[in-house]
């Protein structure tokens, strides 16, 4: 279970978080949702350390991240970036198998390869790109590889920012599945970002809308529809006429 | 004039000396953090070869054409110089000395600092930006151990091997245009370059070229690690790496001159 208690972050003069408190529970699939630019990918960042938070505090089953070893902490997490942020100079299954190539998950390099080229068909992606570099991908393609690499080593918890933009519908419904899979069969703890409402219905438990810095709305997927707080409303339906502006 | 207008400037200079102050300071952490990940485990054996290669072995023809060119024109300069008191003869011991001592680890450097500070700087930094650094700290692997370490140990022992490379050519620069140009014995030449050089000439220049290659890498790194956003963020990173690792190359050749031989 990770609770973030009163999280704060500024930018400068922005303040992106301003007290965000959210529990997310071991072995479900939490979304967060809320309009671009609100700190999503901040949040993420800030769970993972890779972002500092100003103030509040972070807790994985109960113990404060900044207590206990980094590298034991890391290695329970995996995470796709929005930008999908591969490793240029390594080819496409390098990258995905980058964790079993080095470090306490080393195994024989046919192996790592093995795994790779299983983990890239299970984001539909063919052994044929194995051996490409990322700059020879599409954005899809790469977002996929991005995936690929971030469930490799089947951690405990896995953040996926965006995974479905920029795929095709077909695409997009596979790797819903996908997660959807990995936090049922494996039991995983998954932490998704998406703009995508089709998305949001495909794989989450819980549901939490960020916005203006604070967690808005939280609860499980099959009271969103209900509720009736007009920020969500807004935010599923796609209006522009409501609460939230539009101009930020 | 009001008090206001009169203390403007003032502030301004505080303003800059406390940034530079903060700066120094934060490259000192930086340092002293890449030098406690290089005793500790784990070590990227193959990043560290491809440093080699890259600083190393591909600086190789910049570095060697440089020397050349500056030994040719020591050589002309000498002759013409020690020709005012009838002293031709010290070509070639003078232009030894001048490229083994200074010349050879002081350019070889900052050709170095051309090459591979702002290589090694708008590498990194495309990686902050396009969130690979990020990617490697998620993937267990710290980026300070995985990236910089390597990066530094290489130059550090790869641009003293530089400057021996280089002190050679452009020994060989000098001796081209004494035996061709001013009309020398090319036994002779060698044998007076030979005979006049000591050990610490040649020894004081590697120590240079080692502190030079430290610099060169260690600040490519840190522009690279805190350059700023987007393509603007890498290009000033970059610009930033090059004139840093130059001063500070220019600066530390003057202290340590100092240190190896004022009387
Ligand atoms: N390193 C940074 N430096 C300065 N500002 C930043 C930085 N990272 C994020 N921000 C700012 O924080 C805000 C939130 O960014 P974030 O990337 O979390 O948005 P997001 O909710 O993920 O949006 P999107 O849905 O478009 O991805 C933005 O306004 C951005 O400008
Ligand atoms: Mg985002």
């Amino acid at each position: 279970m990770i609770t973030l208690d009163a999280i704060t972050r500024s930018f400068g003069s922005k303040h992106v978080l301003r007290g965000v408190d959210l529990v997310v529970p071991t072995g479900q699939s939490t979304v967060i949702i809320g309009g671009s630019g609100t700190g999503k990918s901040v949040l993420l960042k800030c769970i993972l350390g890779l972002i500092e938070p100003d103030g509040g505090k972070i807790t994985l089953d109960g113990v404060d991240v900044h207590e206990g070893e980094r590298d034991a902490f890391l290695a329970r997490f995996g995470m796709l970036f929005q930008g999908g942020a591969l490793f240029d100079s390594f080819s496409v299954w390098e990258n995905v198998a980058f964790r079993l190539l080095r470090g306490a998950l080393k195994r024989p390099k046919a192996e790592a390869r093995e795994i790779a080229i299983e983990k890239l068909r299970r984001v539909g992606l063919s052994p044929d790109v194995a051996d490409l570099y990322p700059a020879e991908l599409s954005g899809g393609m790469q977002k996929r590889v991005g995936l690929a690499r971030a469930i490799a080593a089947e951690p405990e918890i896995i953040f996926f920012d965006e995974p479905t933009t920029g795929l095709d519908p077909i695409m997009a419904g596979v790797i819903n599945e996908l997660i959807r899979e990995i936090v049922t069969e494996m039991g995983a703890t998954a932490m998704t970002i998406t703009h995508d409402m089709s998305s949001v219905r495909a794989i989450a438990d819980r549901v939490a809308m960020l916005h203006a810095g604070k967690i808005r709305w939280e609860g499980p997927i099959a009271e969103m529809d209900e509720t009736s707080d007009p920020y969500v409303q807004q935010f599923i339906h796609g209006r522009a006429e409501g609460p939230i502006e539009t101009l930020r | 004039m009001n008090a206001a207008a009169l203390s403007r400037p003032l502030a301004a200079l505080g303003r800059a000396t406390l940034a530079l102050m903060a700066a120094t300071g934060r490259l000192s952490l930086f340092v002293g953090e890449t030098l406690s990940h290089l005793l500790r485990p784990p070590f990227y054996l193959r990043e560290f070869w491809l440093a080699c290669l890259n600083i190393g072995w591909l600086s190789l023809p910049v570095v060697g054409m440089t020397a050349l060119f500056t030994g040719a024109a020591l050589a002309l300069q000498i002759y013409a110089g020690g020709a005012r008191f009838s002293a031709e003869q010290v070509v070639p011991s003078i232009t030894a000395i001048g490229m083994v001592r200074e010349l050879g680890p002081v350019l070889g450097g900052l050709m170095v600092a051309a090459r591979v500070a702002s290589s090694i700087a708008a590498e990194i930094g495309t990686m902050k930006v396009t969130e690979q650094i990020d990617a490697l700290t998620t993937l267990s692997t710290n980026p300070m151990k995985y990236l910089t370490v390597p990066r530094v140990l290489a130059a550090t022992l790869c641009v003293p091997m530089l400057v021996g490379v280089g002190d050679v050519i452009g020994i060989m620069g000098g001796w081209m245009v004494g035996v061709n140009r001013l009309g020398f014995n090319s036994a002779t030449y060698l044998k007076n370059t030979w005979d006049f050089l000591e050990f610490w000439d040649v020894g004081s220049g590697l120590v240079k070229g080692a502190a030079f290659g430290f610099i060169v890498a260690t600040m490519g790194c840190y522009h690279g690690m805190n350059s700023g956003r987007g393509a603007q963020g890498v290009g000033r990173a970059t610009k930033s790496a090059v004139v840093a690792a130059s001063v500070a190359i220019l600066a530390a050749n003057y202290v340590l001159t100092e240190a190896f031989f004022s009387a």
